[in-house]
């Protein structure tokens, strides 16, 4: 892992008005854990305006594809197939390379590798669910994974959580540090959910949703999904953030 | 001349799971990464006071959770954020464990880094947490109580209105080396958080 430059323009103001609110009580575990004080606004520094790099050379053959990655030599991951791929750019157009993405799921029956899940659906035993990838000189990722499933949550007696995977996205700096979630194209469960809703705005919602693309499907193999991220972008002026020395 | 923006992608919450995607390992889940990242920020001898900072991440009853994830990112003991050669990465991520809801940080004291006007910033830690029930990840800041003629000089600690709130942000020495950050969501120590 390396160090970027702190020799940059600090990032645009944040535009709230797409992401949800800090209390949204229809997802209820948002009551006790959002702040109620307004965020504090200042121009941040180069602790918020640079972050960690990583490079290439740390990921292993099999990061980006969850059908091997944690299945017995010989086998795969239990269900359809997909492969997603988009890019991530900020919010002046601009590629963002060399962004670690991390994504996590459910397997294919809704089930998540993990100790305090309680739902009665099974373990694939050759799905971890987890991977991970590093945005190339145009901004471009793609990983291999299995359609993961719907799945009752503890929220309301009948709240079920869309087909979804999430994101985490390093971006280049702190102030870009983002993580989401990915729905499917004609889940009729998105609409339905309380974590979705949070988010007060029907076009970015739609913003989550990938988009399927059967041009691009690997014949009997695997269907693609398009999913295209935007973080924020870096302000375009010369005439501040004077840096000690500069 | 004006430019068409385009939005940032909208945030979810991290979930209760998000130890499968950042931090496998810790979730029991071995074989697919070597080991999670943000666990070591040491990778060999460094220049610094070395320092051990833990906490808690507390919601609105009183209760620590334990499903929260936390990242930092701060200067070397020198202030400094761009040393490619160096045996400090200056990031960590750390979950909170799943009995206790304790993090902790083995990292080393970080240097003065200037503001935008070159004043010099008190030694700090920008820190970020996630955690299910968090639709938007938080940002803070850590600064030291050992640090008081900085923090009185500090472009941002002085600004702030409430200077009641203002001990929210300063972790407490409790012996040599080791320092305590406790987070508060929301009641009367809710902790400041920014936007940045």
């Amino acid at each position: 892992m390396t160090h970027k430059s702190p020799n940059q323009n600090g990032f645009l103001v944040r535009n709230h008005d797409g992401h949800p609110a800090a209390l949204t009580p229809a997802y209820k575990s948002s009551v006790t854990r959002s702040p109620t004080k307004p965020l504090l606004s200042f121009p941040g520094s180069m602790g918020e305006q640079t972050g960690p790099v990583f490079g290439h050379d740390m990921l292993g053959p099999l990061d980006k594809d969850l059908i091997l990655n944690f299945a017995q030599p010989g086998e795969m991951a239990l269900g359809p197939r997909i492969i997603v791929r988009g890019r991530v750019l900020d919010q002046t157009g601009r590629p963002v390379p060399n962004c670690l993405i991390e994504v996590w799921q459910a397997n294919a029956g809704g089930r998540y590798r993990h100790k305090n899940e309680a739902y009665l659906a099974p373990l694939d035993p050759n799905f971890g669910g987890c991977g991970r990838m590093i945005t190339d000189e145009n901004g471009a990722y793609e990983f291999r994974t299995v359609t993961p499933g719907p799945y009752p949550w503890p929220n309301g007696m009948a709240d079920w959580r869309p087909a979804h995977i999430h994101f985490s996205l390093m971006g280049q700096a702190f102030s870009q540090r983002l993580i989401t979630q990915m729905y499917f194209e004609g889940d009729p469960m998105i609409w339905q959910c309380p974590i979705v809703g949070s988010i007060d705005d029907t076009e970015a919602i739609k913003s989550l949703v990938a988009s399927l693309d059967m041009a691009e499907a690997v014949p009997m193999d695997a269907r693609v999904y398009k999913f295209d991220i935007v973080l924020r972008g870096r302000r375009q002026t010369f005439f501040e953030n004077r840096w000690e020395g500069l | 001349m004006s430019q068409k923006l385009l939005r940032e992608t909208s945030s979810q919450t991290a979930g209760p799971y998000v130890h499968i995607g950042c931090t496998p390992n810790f979730a029991e889940m071995s074989g697919v990464y070597d080991e999670d990242l943000g666990a070591k920020m040491k990778t060999g001898p460094i220049k610094g006071e070395e320092i051990t900072i833990t906490g808690q991440v507390f919601d609105g009853t009183g209760m620590a959770i334990r499903d929260a994830m936390i990242e930092i990112w701060q200067a070397d003991a020198d202030g400094g954020f761009a040393l490619t050669e160096s045996n400090f990465t200056g990031w960590g991520r750390c979950p909170t464990d799943m009995e206790t809801g304790q993090f902790q940080f083995d990292t080393v004291k970080p240097g003065q880094v200037p503001y935008m006007d070159g004043r010099l910033q008190a030694p700090h830690i920008t820190v970020w947490i996630v955690a299910r029930g968090i639709n938007l990840g938080l940002h803070t800041r850590l600064y030291f109580d050992d640090e008081a003629k900085a923090n009185a000089a500090d472009p941002i600690l002085t600004k702030i209105e409430h200077r009641n709130r203002v001990p929210t942000l300063i972790a407490k020495k409790q012996s040599s080396g080791s320092y305590l950050f406790d987070i508060h969501l929301q009641g009367e120590h809710e902790t400041i958080f920014f936007d940045m």
